[in-house]
């Protein structure tokens, strides 16, 4: 496949691999503790695990699987207040795939359709808005979840739906914002990070710009990488490179998507639509400042949250569960108490067993197969 | 309604209205021409005869085919009706056809039974019971037996089809998912993940547009020629919901043995490759109707896959992977960039991913 074969050459990934090693072998203090780069996108996670690439990394060099599954990130409170929405007899609730399956307190989505509400899967926000053209009598409401990359898809329906004067649709915003959330690991006393892998997605609309920070302040290398197996393995040697040479930059690997300005037009509709809340709530991480946005007062009647009244409880992490300290490092995902146990693709207690781009589901479904039975 | 073989004719009910209603479920005569108009008319006429409430099979005959009998059944709700490659029909007669054939019988007997949604156009019936007609044509089995209900508007979508099979299995042979050794080869028949991709294509909700069509095929005759190649062969499924990654893990959990296939000879298209780059989707899960997994001992190997190249419906047939001690019940692999990972089952229905 043209595109996409030249990223996935098993000959040029034997070499860098092998300058990987020669390059992680120069760092001094991988001799006392393995170099710890954490991948902040769900999608690279995702990558890592479907290549195999961990099992072809040498030893010292150690993945961390970050925050950016915003399907892992949705706190229980949050599905409870989609499920409510969605069993009002008027309601169409429109999501996409993978939010189907994620646990509220009570239940999910998926449950709540078998219940008998009307729940419907969509592709894009635009496939909502065209269901609320065509059921005029019915209130369309979609689930509007994810970073950066989804959010100009949804502030653009928005804005179609306010031109075209549609009255019977509305999005319920769960959108969040990577920056912040990068900001909070890095400030968590336990952390233990050497370099960063930056979202790919998340940078093709937001640039590289908002990152510097990591460089700046926390001195930690950043490499904006794509999603291809052999994006990722560059990525990584180009952050083994600037530790090597002592220096922390934001670069940018995937320059063939990213521009370093990001993608204004894209920028600017998400501005006028949505601003930043004082404060959201994180499945695993808890409550972090400015890190999710909420629809804009110009456009409170497309705002599910001002249309409907809806539960809005706080619902705590089960207190079993360890996936902050896995998202930070802490931690890997088999460590944790309830691995596999208690908590499983199934039945998942935790964020980060609910989609396939969260590190344990990743790891119970995929297996990291050397790391794992290392470990077991 | 059940149709006896024996060659005696009668004149067959006609319908002369465009849909189907609640009158046709009946019970009287409406539900009788409905059943003559659709379905005897359909199958074949030569065995038709007054509709007895079960089908008469000659055991004697029966036994000429071998010592055990096989039997089996499968629902098809399909969404669409019609998608490139078949339709409902098509895959109900294949679905059952298959599912005999992959325990090494050889097929010969359906029953059809068919839930009908009130409102559906007489017209589209017509279509899928000729498409049935035709595939068990094809697929050298008879209609023997049979059953219709119409149902409420919203109580079922359309037109729901249970076809249940009889055939009969050959003395001697033996094939299990439970029977994989270490060193045995793995085989599939041909290109992977189609069918899946050409129904998720087909909804039309994806606004993709994809020139992907179906596999659906009945494989009897396929099986046969496998095992008259490879009369070692251990276990044979056809890999429907679920996909390769589902029956690979079903033969190595009953087998207690590990799993290795590449990815760089696992035959899948690339549009369908393409059709799941873009939605997230991992086309080792993506169902097929027309496609085996057989595990053959090494020996036989060759014989076998040069028999698959040989049938119409195995022609791109490879060898994707061996069977190995390892860890019992774990398929793992080897990916084109030279990692492993596991191939393990889903828990649910494969999702598209949100970004």
């Amino acid at each position: 496949m043209k595109y996409v074969d030249e990223f996935r050459d098993a000959e040029k990934a034997r070499v860098l691999v092998h300058e990987i090693e020669t390059l992680a072998s120069s760092i001094e203090f991988a001799k006392e503790r393995p170099i710890a780069i954490m991948e902040v996108c769900g999608g690279h996670t995702h990558s890592i695990f479907r290549y195999g690439l961990e099992g072809m990394l040498p030893k010292s060099i150690e993945l961390v699987h970050g925050p950016g599954c915003p399907v892992c990130v949705l706190p229980m409170g949050r599905v409870d207040d989609c499920v409510a929405i969605a069993e009002r007899p008027e309601v169409i609730f429109t999501t996409f795939g993978d939010a189907m399956r994620v646990p509220g307190s009570k239940k999910s989505l998926l449950q709540a359709k078998a219940d008998g509400a009307d729940v419907r899967m969509v592709y894009s926000p635009m496939d909502a808005l065209a269901l609320a053209k065509k059921n005029p009598d019915r209130e369309v409401v979609f689930f509007a979840i994810g970073f950066e990359t989804t959010v100009p898809s949804t502030a653009l329906t928005v804005l179609q739906a306010k031109a075209d004067g549609i009255k019977n649709f509305s999005v319920f915003c769960n959108h969040i914002t990577i920056v912040p959330t990068i900001k909070a690991i890095l400030d968590s006393p336990d952390l233990q990070l050497d370099g960063f892998l930056g979202p790919g997605h998340v940078s093709m609309v937001i640039g590289t710009a908002p990152y510097e920070f990591v460089s700046n302040y926390y001195k930690r290398p950043m490499v904006v990488a794509g999603f291809e197996p052999l994006d990722i393995l560059q990525s990584i040697w180009m952050v083994l490179k600037q530790i090597r040479e002592g220096r922390a930059e934001i670069e940018n690997q995937y320059a063939r998507i990213v521009p370093d300005g990001g993608n204004s037009p894209a920028l600017s509709a998400v501005a006028e639509v949505y601003e930043l809340r004082e404060f959201f709530e994180w499945r695993g991480l808890g409550s972090i400042d400015h890190s999710g946005l909420r629809v804009r007062e110009a456009f409170r009647e497309f705002d599910a949250e001002v249309k409907f009244t809806m539960p809005n409880i706080k619902i705590a992490d089960p207190k079993s569960c360890q996936c902050g300290e896995v998202l930070k490092g802490v931690i890997k995902p088999w460590q944790c108490k309830v691995f596999g146990t208690a908590c499983t693709p199934e039945t998942p207690l935790g964020a980060l067993m609910v989609s396939s781009e969260g590190a344990c589901a990743a790891y119970y479904q995929y297996g990291g197969v050397k790391t794992y039975e290392a470990a077991s | 309604m059940n149709i006896v073989p024996l060659p005696r004719r009668r004149n067959l009910g006609q319908i002369h209205v465009a849909k189907v209603t609640l009158a046709h479920g009946g019970g009287g005569k409406a539900m009788k021409d409905l059943i003559d108009d659709v379905f005897v008319s359909a199958f074949d006429n030569t065995h038709l005869a007054p509709l007895e409430d079960q089908a008469r099979l000659d055991l004697a005959k029966l036994a000429a085919y071998g010592d055990r009998l096989a039997f089996t059944t499968d629902s098809f709700v399909v969404d669409p009706l019609f998608f490139p490659g078949g339709d409902i029909g098509k895959l109900a007669v294949c679905g059952t056809v298959n599912d005999l054939a992959v325990g090494g019988a050889t097929p010969l007997y359906l029953s059809c039974a068919a839930i009908i949604e009130e409102g559906v156009e007489l017209a589209l019936l017509r279509r899928i019971a000729s498409s049935m007609a035709e595939t068990a044509r094809a697929a050298g089995v008879h209609f023997v037996t049979g059953d219709t209900k119409v149902v409420q508007k919203g109580a079922c979508d359309r037109v729901f089809l249970t076809t249940t099979g009889i055939g009969v299995i050959r003395p001697g042979r033996l094939l299990g998912a439970d029977r994989a050794r270490p060193g045995d080869i793995v085989l599939v028949n041909g290109v992977l993940g189609d069918h899946g991709a050409a129904i998720l294509g087909a909804r039309g909700d994806m606004a993709l547009e994809s020139p992907i069509e179906s596999d659906c095929a009945p494989l009897a005759g396929l099986i046969e020629a496998l095992l008259a190649a490879a009369p070692g062969t251990r276990a044979i499924r056809d890999a429907t919901r679920g996909g390769i990654a589902t029956v690979l893990n079903e033969f190595a959990q009953a087998s207690n043995v590990a799993i290795e296939i590449e990815e760089a000879v696992t035959p899948i298209r690339t549009e369908v490759k393409g059709f799941c780059e873009i939605l997230g989707l991992d086309p080792l899960y993506l169902a097929n109707e027309g496609k085996i997994v057989a595990v053959v001992p090494a020996g036989e190997a060759d014989a076998a896959i040069s028999a698959l190249r040989g049938h119409r419906y195995g022609e791109s047939a490879v060898a994707i992977g061996e069977v190995r001690a390892g860890i019992p019940g774990r398929v793992t692999m080897k990916t084109v960039f030279g990692g492993t990972r596991i191939v393990d089952m889903l828990v649910g229905e494969q999702l598209p991913r949100i970004c």
